[in-house]
């Protein structure tokens, strides 16, 4: 059997594989055809109770599991009328810097209260090291239908402990009214503080001139008198 | 010349010593050391919840089991003495111990909520350890567990969560035992236990912090730290107090650059365990109105952010200017190491002597007692000595609002049974009560007398204040001098020959923590660094070896105090030439009678000085006379503080240059030149030296902060104008304090200032006493909500035969007021003398300096209800 020249062996290897079903997956074109499998840990979630309230206590149990130190919770008080979660505590501020996570997983092992959970969101890359610390309002999840954003007050008559055991199924009428009556007050507000930014641009200069007048040493403008005015006896020492 | 060591001869008493085994280790210890104690010096730590080695065992935890040999059941480690040929078995060794222990920690998590994620004690919680280390894994508990609504609130400032409470009465006796405010108790019995409140009585003590500190559980929050970090988000640093002279141990918890809590350090030789609210939770200032960056006043008088190059240049060419002529001013808030500065800068690089920190009612008396006494003394009256005095006579002084530590001392002492305490005061305060003791009742001014006359223990004296006067000449007898007294010329000179004549020691202490530091390191006209008189040349030859300077470099003739530099800017001196040497005396006198007649209201001095204007341009052919102060640097001082605040606006007004070192805005702001930032406390090493004398040290608490020291920006502008005043580090400066040393030399002669007449109050008035409460509007307490809620309530106190002369009702308004404003305050019937006035110096709704203008002492108008 004559030897066939390398070159020619060679080049079979790669005229059969053009014949060969193809391997690649088209990313990102084609990436719905390939998700991930059911249990994968990818970027995490921060889940709310049935009626919005968030679950997370800011307890930070998970910034203290986590291996890699990617996790900062500051926890504060549940005020009266501003209320996130049930109980005293909730997770004011919240974020995850995901240059630094390594997606174990063990922070949402050690939350107490089933707030933290990972998505199978894999696309954790950019351009810039803020864009990769995401806060609260970047993990918190979706309304449902039937939830209400927090804050909100608790379904009236019920404990903490009823929302574990899993009582409170749903946003009720006056927790739906209380976030509705928040809302419309909040965008009033906003309106009113349009309309007073226009006028505090003439209350400047009237504020100018009234102030030089009153000094003897110095022509004093308004700067400085605000300045002074956040000093506790700061208008005394203008009077003379 | 430290008290600690024994004086040679007085040998210690022999200590009995016991031998008993602990785990088969065989130990000695003195007799009636307590078991848990013992077998903490052989490294084994028995469990504990309620054990406190500060205070008497209750054993009411049960957690500290342990076997003893003999005893049929296991006894509480931390209530049972050493006994002699003792054998103990703790949990170590002893199944019976070990099962003990965790039986006593299933019945404590029976009724626990074991709500950890959202109790601010997890993560250091001695409870959740020891139920790893001496509990079971699994509860066999499940019934329902009692609940009581939480929290709730015992003060503004703590929280209780009586779910939490695993009644260890480590709390109640605190209260009751240490701080002597027994206003929070166990209540109820068995598995209703629980810590509570008189129903109308809040939980307002000036020490309700440490019950924090010392729970076992999170049964006891502040609301100040309430879920703000866990453990292991803080990096704990040690520093010291910088609210008062007492120079509390502190551990200072940051969580990325930003204080979260503060908690006192174990110091036994200052502050034992404790400290009081005002060292705990004022910390908000530290980042409340701060100023970022140097500020620079135009030509058109506004003020501009400028780099720090520029402002320096300015400051210097500012201050070249006005050099010979400059009064330095600080307050209380500079270290030793920065008080240091102001005192090297002025002398050096202004060539000035008229320095002071005294930013508060002072006198002349007080500066040379100052200097006579106080001035490089080094360690004098210890905490240590207070609890072994026969007598404690305070003068001048409110302990608990001053210098809380102090008061805890005293208290300690008195409830030991060996100490008394006496005070010469209008009437018997809160604090002075609670250590229980004899007041011999003077009003503001009259003090003097009563001093006089304990000196003489003449045979007219009451049987009371002949009591004292006869125990201040007991050996260790103690006279605590405090800063009011200065306010009442002759009364200084009074204690200072007390102190001669009885033998007692005489200890000064000063309100604010920076003062006594400020003294030793020569921030005072007169003083310089570690108490050398400036007059003295061999002392100032000392100096300025260390200073690497010409020995005449330095200003010979003492300068000007505060209060004097003040006068020299409003008051220009007459314009002839006067005799070399006599400029300060002249000043001396002219501020000496400016002292006195502070009561008098700023209008008619400004018509005095214009009339002197007036006569003096006369004599000089219509010369502008020129002010013997043109310019000022100033450092942390707030205007308020001083008896009379608009005459010092008009100071600053009036004087051509003012250079503010400032850490926040403050009232100065408006009249500067150029403004410094400089760094505050968490932001810079350095140390205060507290009333014993002791120097109290801390480091740099926020490593990222690169804020300059007032040291340091004082050294810059040295720099510029071309003087070397070293670099301003607190470590350089700290070595050349050391090099100092004390002056072994000739001090001054202490005050000999005879005593005043007291004014005598016609119907309607009465004289004024004063002093500020512990918790008050001091800016070092800026924004700290909660603190603030805690404070005492002001109250005007007048004795029931003068509030009946005015027709005013007990818890009705009354009305005191001066020429200058008034103040109209609800009526506290008091014991006190007749015709005399009592309200809180700078309480909300009582800032007696900026409505009233007057000083202690002063007779003012008081009414029944309010203001006309
Ligand atoms: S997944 Fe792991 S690395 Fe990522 S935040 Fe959670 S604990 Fe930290
Ligand atoms: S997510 Fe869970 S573990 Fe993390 S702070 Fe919130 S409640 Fe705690
Ligand atoms: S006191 Fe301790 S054991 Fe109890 S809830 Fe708080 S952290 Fe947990
Ligand atoms: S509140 Fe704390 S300190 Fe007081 S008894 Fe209860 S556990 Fe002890
Ligand atoms: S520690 Fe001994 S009984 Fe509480």
């Amino acid at each position: 059997m004559a030897e066939l020249p390398q070159a020619v062996r060679g080049f079979s290897t790669t005229f059969f594989t053009m014949f060969r079903k193809v391997n690649t997956e088209q990313y990102p074109e084609d990436k719905d055809k390939y998700p991930p499998k059911p249990a994968f840990h990818g970027r995490h979630q921060l889940n709310r109770h049935p009626d919005g309230l968030e679950k997370c206590v800011g307890c930070e149990l998970c910034a203290w599991a986590c291996p890699a130190d990617a996790i900062y919770v500051e926890g504060a008080d549940n005020e009266e009328g501003e209320r996130h979660s049930p109980g005293e505590r909730y997770g004011v501020v919240y974020q995850i810097n995901y240059l630094r996570c390594i997606l174990c997983g063990l922070c949402i092992e050690a939350c107490p209260t089933r707030a933290l959970t990972m998505t199978n969101e894999y696309e954790l890359a950019d351009n810039s090291r803020e864009k990769l610390i995401y806060e609260k309002d970047d993990l918190l999840a979706p309304l449902m239908p039937g939830m209400a954003e927090a804050p909100h007050a608790m379904v009236a008559g019920t404990t903490a402990k009823d929302y574990y055991e899993g009582k409170v199924t749903g946003a009720t009428p006056a927790q739906l009214e209380e976030v509705a009556a928040r809302e419309a007050a909040k965008a009033a507000a906003q309106a009113a503080s349009d309309a007073a930014a226009l006028e505090q641009v003439a209350d400047v200069d009237a504020l100018g001139v009234a102030v030089a007048g009153a000094k003897s040493k110095y022509a004093a403008n308004a700067k400085e008198e605000a300045l002074a005015a956040r000093a506790t006896d700061a208008g005394k020492g203008g009077e003379q | 010349m430290t008290v600690t060591t024994p004086a040679t001869g007085q040998a210690l008493p022999p200590v009995e010593l016991v031998t008993c085994t602990i785990d088969g280790i065989e130990m000695s210890v003195p007799k009636g050391t307590l078991i848990i104690r013992a077998a903490e010096q052989l490294g084994i730590e028995v469990p504990r919840f309620c054990d406190h080695p500060l205070l008497s065992p209750v054993a009411a935890c049960r957690m500290c089991l342990v076997e003893i040999e003999g005893q049929p059941k296991p006894q509480p480690a931390c209530a049972v003495a050493v006994g002699d040929k003792m054998v103990i078995k703790t949990q170590m060794t002893s199944e019976i111990a070990d099962t003990a222990q965790r039986g006593v920690m299933e019945f404590l998590l029976i009724n626990h909520p074991l709500d950890c994620p959202v109790c601010d004690k997890g993560g250091e919680c001695p409870l959740q350890n020891q139920a790893m280390t001496a509990g079971h894994a699994e509860s066999r508990y499940n019934g329902v567990k009692r609940t009581f609504p939480k929290p709730i609130n015992v003060s503004a400032q703590i929280l209780l969560d009586r779910e939490r409470c695993v009644s260890c009465a480590r709390c109640t006796r605190f209260a009751d035992e240490i701080a002597g405010d027994p206003f929070i108790e166990l209540l109820e019995r068995g598995a209703h236990q629980q810590v509570g409140t008189a129903d109308d009585q809040p939980f307002d003590s000036y020490f309700s912090g440490n019950t924090v500190q010392i729970c076992p559980v999170g049964a006891l929050t502040s609301a100040d730290y309430r879920f703000k970090a866990r453990p292991f988000d803080l990096v704990s640093t040690p520093s010291t107090c910088e609210h008062c002279a007492a120079g509390c141990g502190l551990r200072v918890d940051d969580r990325r650059n930003k204080v979260q809590r503060r908690l006192a350090l174990d110091v036994p030789e200052v502050n034992e365990e404790w400290n009081c609210d005002k060292g705990r939770f004022a910390f908000t200032y530290l980042d409340t109105d701060r100023i970022t960056h140097p500020w620079v006043r135009d030509e058109d008088g506004d003020l501009v952010p400028a780099s720090w190059p520029e402002a320096i240049a300015i400051a210097a060419e500012k201050l070249a200017g006005v050099r010979g002529k400059v009064g330095v001013l600080t307050g209380g808030r500079v270290t030793r190491e920065d008080a240091y500065m102001y005192g090297k800068f002025a002398r050096l690089a202004l060539d000035s002597d008229d320095v002071d920190f005294r930013s508060r009612a002072t006198s002349t008396e007080e500066a040379q007692f100052l200097a006579s006494s106080v001035a490089g003394s080094g360690l004098g009256v210890t905490y240590a000595d207070l609890e072994k005095a026969p007598i404690v006579l305070l003068v001048g002084i409110e302990p608990e609002e001053e210098a809380p530590i102090v008061f805890l001392r005293l208290r300690k002492a008195t409830l030991e049974g060996s100490t008394k305490v006496a005070a010469i005061s209008s009437w018997a305060s809160p604090g002075f009560a609670k250590t229980g003791g004899t007041v011999l009742a003077a009003a503001p001014g009259a003090e003097t007398e009563v001093i006089e006359a304990l000196a003489t223990n003449a045979a007219t004296l009451s049987e009371a204040a002949s009591a004292v006067a006869t125990a201040l000449r007991e050996p260790g007898s103690i006279i605590l001098l405090g800063e009011r007294l200065s306010a009442h010329p002759g009364a200084i000179s009074a204690v200072s020959n007390l102190a001669g004549a009885s033998g007692a020691a005489l200890a000064w202490i000063p309100r604010r923590a920076g003062e006594r530091g400020a003294l030793d390191a020569g921030a005072l006209a007169g003083v310089l660094p570690g108490g050398r008189p400036l007059t003295d040349a061999a002392a100032r030859a000392e100096v300025s070896a260390v200073w690497g300077t010409h020995a005449d470099a330095l200003p010979s003739q003492p300068g000007l105090a505060f209060a004097e530099v003040i006068d020299a800017v409003l008051t220009p001196p007459i314009a002839e030439e006067p005799a070399p040497g006599t400029e300060a005396d002249d000043a001396l006198i002219i501020a000496e009678t400016a002292v006195e007649s502070a009561a008098v209201a700023t209008d008619s001095d400004n018509e005095a000085a214009d009339a002197a204007a007036q006569n003096a341009g006369i004599d000089a052919d219509l010369e502008e006379p020129e002010p013997r102060i043109s310019g000022l640097v100033i450092g942390g001082v707030e205007i308020d503080d001083l008896p009379n605040p608009d005459k010092f606006r008009e100071a600053l007004r009036d004087v051509d240059v003012v250079i503010s070192l400032e850490t926040r805005l403050s009232g100065v702001d408006a009249y500067a030149d150029v403004i410094f930032p400089v760094a505050v406390d968490t932001e810079r090493a350095g140390s205060y030296t507290n009333w014993e004398g002791r120097v109290r040290p801390f480091g740099k608490i926020l490593k990222d902060a690169f804020t300059l020291t007032d040291g340091r920006v004082l050294a810059m502008i040295a720099d510029q104008l071309d003087v070397n005043i070293g670099t301003g580090e607190p470590a350089q400066v700290r070595r050349e304090l050391d090099e100092l040393g004390t002056f072994s030399g000739p001090r001054v002669a202490p005050p000999a200032v005879p005593a005043q007449s007291v004014s005598t109050p016609e119907p309607g008035q009465a004289i004024l006493a004063s002093w500020r409460h512990l918790l008050d509007l001091g800016v070092l307490q800026a924004g700290e909500k909660y603190l603030a809620a805690t404070a005492r309530p002001a109250v005007a106190r007048l004795s029931g035969a003068t509030a009946a002369g005015i027709g005013a009702i007990d818890g009705e308004a009354v009305t005191v007021a001066s020429d200058s404003g008034s103040i109209t305050l609800p009526l506290l019937v008091t014991d006190m003398p007749d015709g005399v006035v009592w309200i809180p110096g700078n309480s909300p709704g009582s800032e007696v300096n900026s409505s009233l203008a007057v000083v202690p002492g002063a007779v003012v108008s008081i009414t029944a209800g309010g203001a006309a």
